[in-house]
């Protein structure tokens, strides 16, 4: 180990985060690869080993015997203040060396909040940040994620971004990469030869044109530049790589457990949800694969909890099936099962029970809309009577905490739309006292606010966010709105949602803001720790920019968009049509009542989407 | 299987594996290991694991004590192998056996130090050292159970001696386990506080072996 590193590590918390050592890791002879690549996730461990996506092309990129994939986080504050006094670079933890002896470096990035890290990491790697003041190959930084479906803010800091699923394109790249490395080609070259790989998007090869109102007119391309970029996904998902011998972490993380994706993409269609949008087509694994890869990674782990993935888990069409599998092994063994995100209107009372044999935990609801009509407008499919129904189960079986999410400054909001939010917890309430078990206990109702963001590829992506004013106003008037005791109102902080918004529909300039705060010492904006408004506002000053020309803009329909440039699969008109049914509280049914033809099959070479 | 014991070794990166952390860990290797462990009763069931002197983070050992119970028989000749091989880096387990004493019995801690010294001289260190700790009381300023107090950390050690090496000084030490527990990293702390000019840059500890109050090796 560094003596240096030896040497802090006594002085931070948590130190085996820092240190690699994991069971489960990878650990190959550099000597013997060709590649070494970093994949960096710009946030902290504990985040960073809770992703399965990390953990899935880990193993993916591992697969290649030339590649040495290693893994690197951000250092917490401590940490971070440690290392730069003692002049320690960034380093992997699998080998603990500086992230200057790598071919490449990778980052996945989930979370717009986490570009000012991404920058840190750059620069704690000793690199320069930006694409062009980089000029030699090795080294290629390049990014993924679900938030590089608008790469431009962060175009200018990355030589490519990865646009999808990386199961299969992750190594193509890096196959290139040898390619290129063992013959010496120039960076210019590879670029050149990687922006044919589908899925891959080089920002060198375009050049965005701004009108004189600020507005981006057009993009002009390179000569052999793709005209737009198609996401990447894996075709036969039942047969995609899934690590049966995850890491494990031998430190407390944020889910320690083994996590199973039931399928990808989302039949629900809500037209606020980027995820819902950018993952399809719909893609499952089959009840008998999702069992077996559990029960091995449980072995392969000792984990005491497994939980399901998805964006709707009760639109398994098997998850009944599979619960059973899972429990038949996880039961003898004091093995929890879990089930993140349940939607109000088809949870089941035998659900419930199977769930409840191992483990009792509160139920949480997103319900998003405080009226029917708002939800009708923003196609969330949850009448207050299947909520209230669900709850009249829930409290019957011993139930006795309840969450309950919205969204506040949703398109056509008005403020009744808000005060029914405190008119459902209040009903909420009455079906407790009406139906519970075992009142002695009491009953814990919270209500969550967050603020609407328009995100790129979703049928919101042309409305305006609120003003920080506004969605003030709209907090106050639901807490004044809120007087049960037993209800817990918690509001999300509008400054954050606000830069988030800016974030996720940037056009290229607004990489100059992301260096500036960075500049000024942001880092981990996504935890309130570290994130200082005052130095975001301050950014958009010195660089010229408006924030509300980002997040409180209505995008005109007909506009060019910065992500233009990425086909999701998702085809614009089909999110104009979305759009057009919100103002008129039409609601869309789901994928599996009737096709909507979004557009998102024609990625599918064979098979049939899900949905 | 009741009252079993496992001695394990504890060096490298996994030295910052914290002691809470630990018994997740050996919980989860247990599991992968296919050895079921007894669980305790009641309303929030948890392994009956205990760890006989939880150490210090950042400190090695090859020599730690954990007592745990099975739920089958299990041959105790091949499970050391069993378990190292599913457990991370740096933890490797050396022996099972059917524990005969009682953890009271263990009041004795060999352990070996490193003191770094970037600038000064190792020699002079070591001679200075060993004077230091010659003394018939070193009183150092330490939390207690009842906040911050004076306590004379002499008593509690057996013995201890120094020998340098090129840019610094290794010790070896015999001191008290429990009763009281004198955590080694305190032999640094005492320089640190009264003696600055011998307080090394860096100092690291391992513990070396367990003896009971004879003097006799504890197992």
């Amino acid at each position: 180990m560094d003596k240096r590193l030896e040497r802090i590590l006594p002085k931070v918390q948590k130190p085996a985060r820092y240190v690699g050592g994991e069971y489960n890791q990878i650990i190959k002879d550099k000597s013997a690869v060709e590649l070494r690549l970093a994949f960096c996730f710009p946030d902290t461990y504990e985040i960073g080993m809770s992703n399965l996506g990390m953990s899935i092309l880990y193993h993916v990129m591992n697969s290649l015997d030339f590649v040495w994939c290693e893994r690197v986080f951000a250092p917490w504050g401590d940490m971070y203040t440690e290392m730069k006094k003692a002049g320690l670079p960034l380093y992997a933890l699998e080998s603990g060396d500086s992230l200057s002896e790598f071919d490449a470096l990778a980052f996945s990035v989930g979370y717009e909040m986490a570009y000012t890290t991404v920058l840190d990491m750059l620069d704690m790697a000793g690199l320069p940040l930006r694409s062009a003041d980089r000029p030699a190959l090795p080294p290629l930084v390049f990014a993924g994620g679900t938030a590089a479906v608008n790469p431009e803010p962060m175009a200018p800091f990355m030589d490519l971004f990865v646009i999808g699923e990386g199961e299969e394109m992750n190594n193509e790249l890096l196959c290139l990469l040898r390619q290129a490395k063992r013959e010496g080609w120039s960076k210019r070259d590879f670029l050149r030869q990687a922006a044919q790989i589908q899925g891959v998007y080089v920002p060198s090869l375009y050049e965005p044109v701004y009108g004189a109102d600020g507005a981006l007119l057009s993009v002009q391309r390179q000569e052999g530049a793709p005209e737009r970029v198609t996401k990447r996904i894996v075709q036969d998902f039942d047969a995609a790589p899934y690590p049966v011998k995850p890491i494990v972490p031998s430190t407390e993380v944020v889910h320690d457990r083994v996590s199973l994706e039931l399928f990808r993409g989302c039949v629900r269609g809500c037209r606020f949800c980027q995820a819902g949008y950018v993952y399809r087509p719909i893609r499952a694994k089959k009840p008998e694969t999702l069992i077996r890869q559990g029960i091995e990674a449980l072995k392969n782990t000792g984990c005491e909890d497994v939980t399901l993935l998805s964006l709707s888990s009760s639109d398994y069409r098997h998850l009944g099936e599979l619960c059973d599998g899972l429990l038949d092994y996880c039961e003898s063994r004091s093995i929890g099962l879990s089930l993140p995100s349940l939607r109000a209107d088809n949870f089941s009372m035998e659900l419930m029970e199977k769930l409840q044999k191992v483990r009792k935990s509160g139920l949480t609801f997103a319900v998003e809309g405080g009226s029917q009509r708002l939800r009708d407008a923003i196609n969330k499919n949850v009448t207050e009577e299947d909520l209230l129904h669900t709850c009249r189960i829930a409290f019957e079986g011993g139930w006795n905490s309840v969450k309950l999410y919205y969204m506040l400054g949703l398109p056509t909001e008005t403020d009744e739309d808000i005060l029914g939010i405190a008119e459902m917890a209040n009903q909420v309430l009455h079906c407790w006292r009406q139906y519970a078990r075992n009142k002695n206990r009491g009953v814990k109702i919270t209500i969550s606010t967050s603020c609407f963001i328009p995100k790129p590829h979703s049928p919101f992506q042309w409305e305006a966010q609120v003003s920080i004013e506004e969605y003030l106003r709209r907090v106050n008037l639901l807490r004044s709105a809120i007087t049960a005791r037993n209800v817990t109102y918690n509001w999300h902080d509008a400054e954050t949602s606000l830069i988030e918004a800016v974030l996720s529909r940037g056009d290229r300039r607004v990489a100059d803001v992301i260096e500036e705060v960075w500049r000024r010492g942001g880092r981990l904006d996504a935890w309130s720790d570290y994130f200082s408004f005052g130095r975001w506002t301050e950014a958009f000053k010195v660089c010229g920019l408006d924030p509300a020309f980002y997040a409180n803009r209505e995008i005109p329909a007909d506009a060019v968009l910065p992500w233009d440039i990425i086909d999701v699969g998702v085809r614009k008109e089909h999110l104009l049509r979305e759009r057009e049914k919100c103002y008129v509280s039409q609601l869309s049914p789901d994928c599996r009542k009737q096709c909507a033809a979004c557009g998102a099959a024609r990625l599918l070479k064979e098979g049939r989407c899900d949905g | 299987m009741d009252k079993l014991r496992l001695r394990f070794e504890k060096t490298g990166r996994a030295v910052y594996i914290s002691h809470l952390d630990l018994m997740r860990t050996m919980q989860r290797a247990f599991s992968r290991a296919g050895l079921a462990l007894k669980y305790s009763e009641g309303f929030n069931p948890h392994p009956l694991l205990s760890i006989l002197l939880p150490l210090p983070v950042g400190m090695g050992s090859v020599c730690e004590l954990m007592d745990f119970r099975l739920r089958e028989e299990t041959d105790l000749a091949v499970l050391p192998e069993r378990l190292t091989a599913v457990l991370p880096e740096g933890i490797r387990v050396t022996e099972a056996y059917e524990q005969k004493r009682k953890s009271v019995d263990l009041k004795w801690l060999a352990v070996e130090g490193i003191f770094a010294y970037d600038t000064r001289d190792a020699g002079q260190m070591a001679r200075e050292l060993e004077f230091f700790f010659a003394q018939e009381a070193i009183s150092v300023l330490r939390k207690t159970k009842r906040g911050m107090g004076q306590s004379n950390i002499r008593p509690a050690i057996r013995e201890i001696n120094f020998r340098p090496e090129e840019g610094q000084v290794r010790l070896y030490a015999v001191l008290s386990a429990q009763e009281p527990t004198l955590n080694p990293e305190l032999l640094a702390e005492a320089l640190r506080q009264l003696e600055q000019a011998l307080a090394p840059d860096f100092a690291r500890f391992t513990r070396l072996e367990t003896y009971d109050a004879q003097m006799q090796i504890y197992r």
